[in-house]
């Protein structure tokens, strides 16, 4: 078995240590003038965002304003929406994924999602974990079990299911399903995580486990979160993205954005005064 | 926490192992695959329609297309032989009409006491009910038609013969009652609430509510679900087989014997018609007139419901 | 002046509700006769059949007396059609409603295929006798054999499988096809461990709806030229056979009274089939019906 981790060869320098000095990380995604539209409808305008490596950028606005959009454009599951045209570039890793000869698979493969409703499949919780893996030929039991546990660990839900692994995730709550997909995602350990307002349809102590851990996986993955909570963005991200009407308004760090906003909509935002 | 440290393999780097060794291209060969099973319901059609257009020309090369339409006899098995369809026509519609004077009112009213009237629990009840006779093998039928109903009639109307009209369209017309109970169900259920809400807050009754707003809403999927029926008839083999017996006639009476154009292709089939005779192509030329009559029914529910289904 | 007299709708009210409650009486009794008319026909042929019902009647062979015909080779005859009706039609109905829900572009070629779907449910049952006479009996010279029957029976049950498997497809959530998208797994993959495996219920509900009505079905088989009277068991599927409905509807036919108890027998045991396949259909339902 081949003992290499492939992303710390290519950023040796990255540590945990060195989280936040944005300077000196990695870009994961280079986005630049990226218009989408749903049949005649421009969705998103001239978008233009580079992610980091081992960062947790927020993508925050109101409904309609074009992040889900967006997100969705990272691992092109967009495609899924008939009459979507793109132009512009997208970079991942320093290739355009819009291109269509880049494999959606391949990149779906690097970059995992996790969606606003909690969405297990109809099987046991066992099952949910190893289907990644299961699909892309990883079949040795014994690797499997491992692989299990160790994202069940990585989405800190071990402990409450390592009991009824071979029960069906349908008996679990809807915040442990949602970690349950968390780690059905972190099972072909991606590089990046994407998740589509992982919590809007959770309670309270449900979306704060969540958040916790964000900020433990930021350690291992890049994440990039789409919330329209904007004290969670606050709490969780290193940077935050301001979408508006389908343009980005403001992408900076978010100590920045949430206290000294460049932008008066940003501001008018942010304290509330609409959305 | 370190995650990826401490594991002994890296799951990314298996996946691109494996990626490399599979060559075969599923996703390119399965959906030309699966377009090949759909194609098979298309062929089943051109098959049809096919078989029955090349064996009806042979039939038509022996017997006059205008016999085959105007003569009034049909009379395959006589020394002079007679091969006009509209006794085996008339016969079918018999039944037809006898079985839609059944089961159109029963399963109308069904329908309204289901979806209007009806409990929850009651509806759980009957629809199985009704799911039941509408899956009970026709040759069933049959059998009840020939050993309870026709004997019943025969003490009601001593007149009434063995094998008559009346008791094969009563069964017939249970068969598809039903169909129609069932499919009208599902267009009064679908009639929105609102508009049975706007009658009720006028202070109609629940009779009136159904008669003047909810039906009206509802009819073209109620005319669709009778014209499928009543296309079922046409098409029933087995309960006219068994109990009309097989004498081809065009009286209008419902008392005596008749044969339908489904029975005289069960007549043919089940005796000794050798292969390339007259009468072996004869059933062709009648499936294919029955084939267009159903078709023509089934194309005309489409039509129904097609063209009155957006009105709320 | 007032347009409406107060008093005067008052007084028609009684009467607009009494007509209401004979009505619903009306529709009531209307509902019972469906139920009234299945407890009559179950009821006559039990009484009429049990008394033929016995071991002998399930291990003879046909005979011309009936007091020896038994049913032994129709029921063999069934299950060996059946044994060729499943899995046809099956692989095909399944097939094409994946293709129609999972695949098919919005086109002219798929509209077509889906009201060729809808009008081939609506051909009678004879006509596709006809079909099977003319292209499986003669033009594939498979003769009156089990494979001929079953492939003319697998098409006539063909669009009831595939619109249960459409329903059952369709009723997959777009959550898990997303989810596995998202994980990188590709459209064949999403189909075969995602939606298939969720559709399964409903898919097997509708087989199962389907097989029985194959099961029931006599007409195609009359003109295909299954025998009716047999006195042997198949040993591959090029041999002819018959079936129950064929069986039942030979004792059906014949003057005898005697025979007509036979055939009452003959029923139970179909009965008896159609009610233990529905069983299972209901208990899949019943099983799998809250899963999302």
């Amino acid at each position: 078995m081949n003992m290499t981790l492939t992303r710390e060869k290519e950023s040796p320098a990255i540590g945990v240590e060195n989280v936040g000095s944005a300077a000196l990380t990695e870009k994961v995604y280079e986005t630049s003038n990226l218009n989408l539209w749903y049949g005649e409808n421009h969705a998103l305008k001239n978008i233009n965002l580079d992610m980091h490596q081992n960062e947790v950028t927020a993508i925050i606005g109101p409904s309609g304003c074009g992040k889900s959009t967006y997100i969705k454009t990272l691992n092109r599951m967009i495609e899924l929406v008939p009459d979507v045209k793109t132009t512009g570039q997208i970079k991942y890793r320093n290739r355009n994924i819009l291109d269509q000869s880049y494999k959606v698979e391949d990149l779906r493969t690097q970059v995992g999602m996790v969606f606003q409703k909690p969405n297990p499949f109809p099987k046991s919780i066992y099952e949910n974990v190893v289907y990644g893996p299961k699909i892309h030929g990883i079949k040795n039991k014994k690797i499997l079990d491992e692989i299990v546990e160790k994202s069940l660990k990585g989405a800190a839900i071990w402990d409450e299911v390592k009991d009824r692994l071979h029960e069906n995730a349908y008996g679990l709550s809807g915040g442990q399903q949602q970690r349950l997909c968390l780690a059905r995602c972190l099972a072909i350990e991606p590089d990046v995580i994407l998740m589509d307002e992982p919590t809007s349809a959770l309670d309270p102590i449900s979306t704060l486990k969540i958040e916790e851990l964000v900020q433990e996986l930021k350690k291992d993955f890049s994440i990039i979160i789409v919330t329209h909570n904007m004290q969670q963005a606050a709490r969780i991200s290193d940077r935050t993205a301001f979408f508006l009407n389908g343009e980005v308004i403001e992408y900076s760090d978010t100590n920045t954005i949430f206290s000294n906003p460049n932008d008066k909509r940003t501001e008018d935002y942010i304290t509330g005064r609409f959305g | 926490m370190e995650l990826r440290k401490t594991e002994m393999y890296s799951v990314q780097e298996m996946i691109l192992e494996k990626k490399r060794k599979k060559k075969v291209n599923m996703e390119k060969i399965i959906p030309k695959l699966l377009f090949l099973t759909a194609a098979i319901s298309v062929f089943t059609t051109i098959g049809i329609i096919l078989t029955l257009i090349f064996e009806t020309f042979i039939f038509f090369d022996r017997v006059s297309i205008v016999e085959f339409f105007t003569e009034a006899k049909w009379l395959p098995f006589a020394s002079t032989p007679s091969f006009g369809i509209m006794p085996l026509i008339v016969g079918t519609l018999k039944i037809t009409v006898i079985a839609a004077v059944v089961a159109v009112p029963v399963g109308l009213a069904t329908a309204i006491f289901l979806s209007e009237y009806a409990s929850e629990k009651t509806r759980r009840i009957i629809k199985p009910i009704l799911e039941v006779l509408a899956g009970i093998p026709t040759i069933v039928y049959g059998f009840f038609a020939l050993t309870f109903v026709t004997p019943v009639l025969r003490d009601l109307f001593p007149s009434l013969d063995m094998f008559n009209a009346l008791s094969p369209g009563i069964v017939v017309g249970i068969m598809i009652m039903p169909m129609i109970a069932s499919l009208s169900e599902d267009a009064l259920v679908s009639v929105p609430k609102s508009i049975r809400e706007g009658a009720y807050a006028l202070g109609a009754t629940k009779l009136e509510t159904t008669i003047k707003v909810v039906l009206p809403a509802a009819i073209s999927g109620i005319m669709a679900s009778i014209v499928l029926a009543l296309s079922r008839a046409i098409g029933e083999t087995m309960i006219v087989s068994v109990a009309g017996g097989s004498t081809p006639n065009m009286s209008m009476d419902v008392t005596s014997s008749i044969q339908t154009m489904t029975a005289y292709i069960v007549q043919v089939s089940s005796g000794d018609a050798g292969y390339g005779t007259t009468i072996y192509y004869s059933i062709y030329a009648v499936g294919m007139t029955l084939f267009v009559f159903t078709l023509i029914m089934n194309l005309l529910a489409q039509f129904i419901s097609r063209k009155f289904r957006e009105e709320y | 002046m007032k347009l409406i007299n107060k008093s005067h709708v008052a007084k028609k009210m009684p009467a607009r509700l009494a007509v209401n409650t004979i009505c619903k009486g009306l529709f009531f009794l209307a509902t019972l006769v469906g139920l009234l008319v299945l407890a009559i026909l179950f009821y006559r042929i039990f009484t009429q059949g049990i008394g033929s019902l016995n071991g002998d009647f399930l291990q003879n062979f046909a005979s011309r007396k009936p007091e020896e015909a038994g049913i032994k080779a129709a029921l063999i005859g069934s299950i060996w059609l059946m044994v060729v009706v499943a899995p046809v039609s099956l692989l095909l109905g399944v097939g094409t409603a994946i293709y129609l829900e999972e695949y098919a572009r919005k086109n002219w070629i798929t509209t077509f295929i889906k009201v060729n779907i809808s009008n081939l449910a609506g051909v009678p049952s004879i006509v596709f006798g006809l079909l099977g006479l003319t292209v499986f009996v003669r033009a594939l010279a498979l003769d009156r054999s089990i494979l001929a029957a079953g492939l003319t029976m697998s098409l006539l049950v063909l669009p009831v499988i595939i619109v249960a498997a459409q329903e059952a497809i369709r009723a997959v959530p777009r959550d898990l096809r997303e989810a596995s998208f998202g994980m990188g797994a590709t459209k064949w993959q999403t189909i075969l461990k995602v939606v298939l495996p969720a559709a399964i219920p409903g898919i097997l509900t509708g087989g199962i709806l389907a097989l029985s009505r194959a099961i029931g079905e006599t007409a195609p088989l009359v003109v295909v030229g299954i025998p009716m009277f047999i006195a042997f068991l198949p040993q591959s599927f090029m041999d002819t056979f018959t079936v129950l409905p064929m069986q039942i509807y030979n004792w059906t036919s014949r003057p005898q009274e005697e025979f007509q108890q036979v055939a009452a027998a003959g029923i139970i045991v179909l009965l008896i089939l159609l009610i233990f396949m529905n069983s299972i259909a209901v208990i899949i339902r019943n099983k799998f019906q809250k899963r999302y």
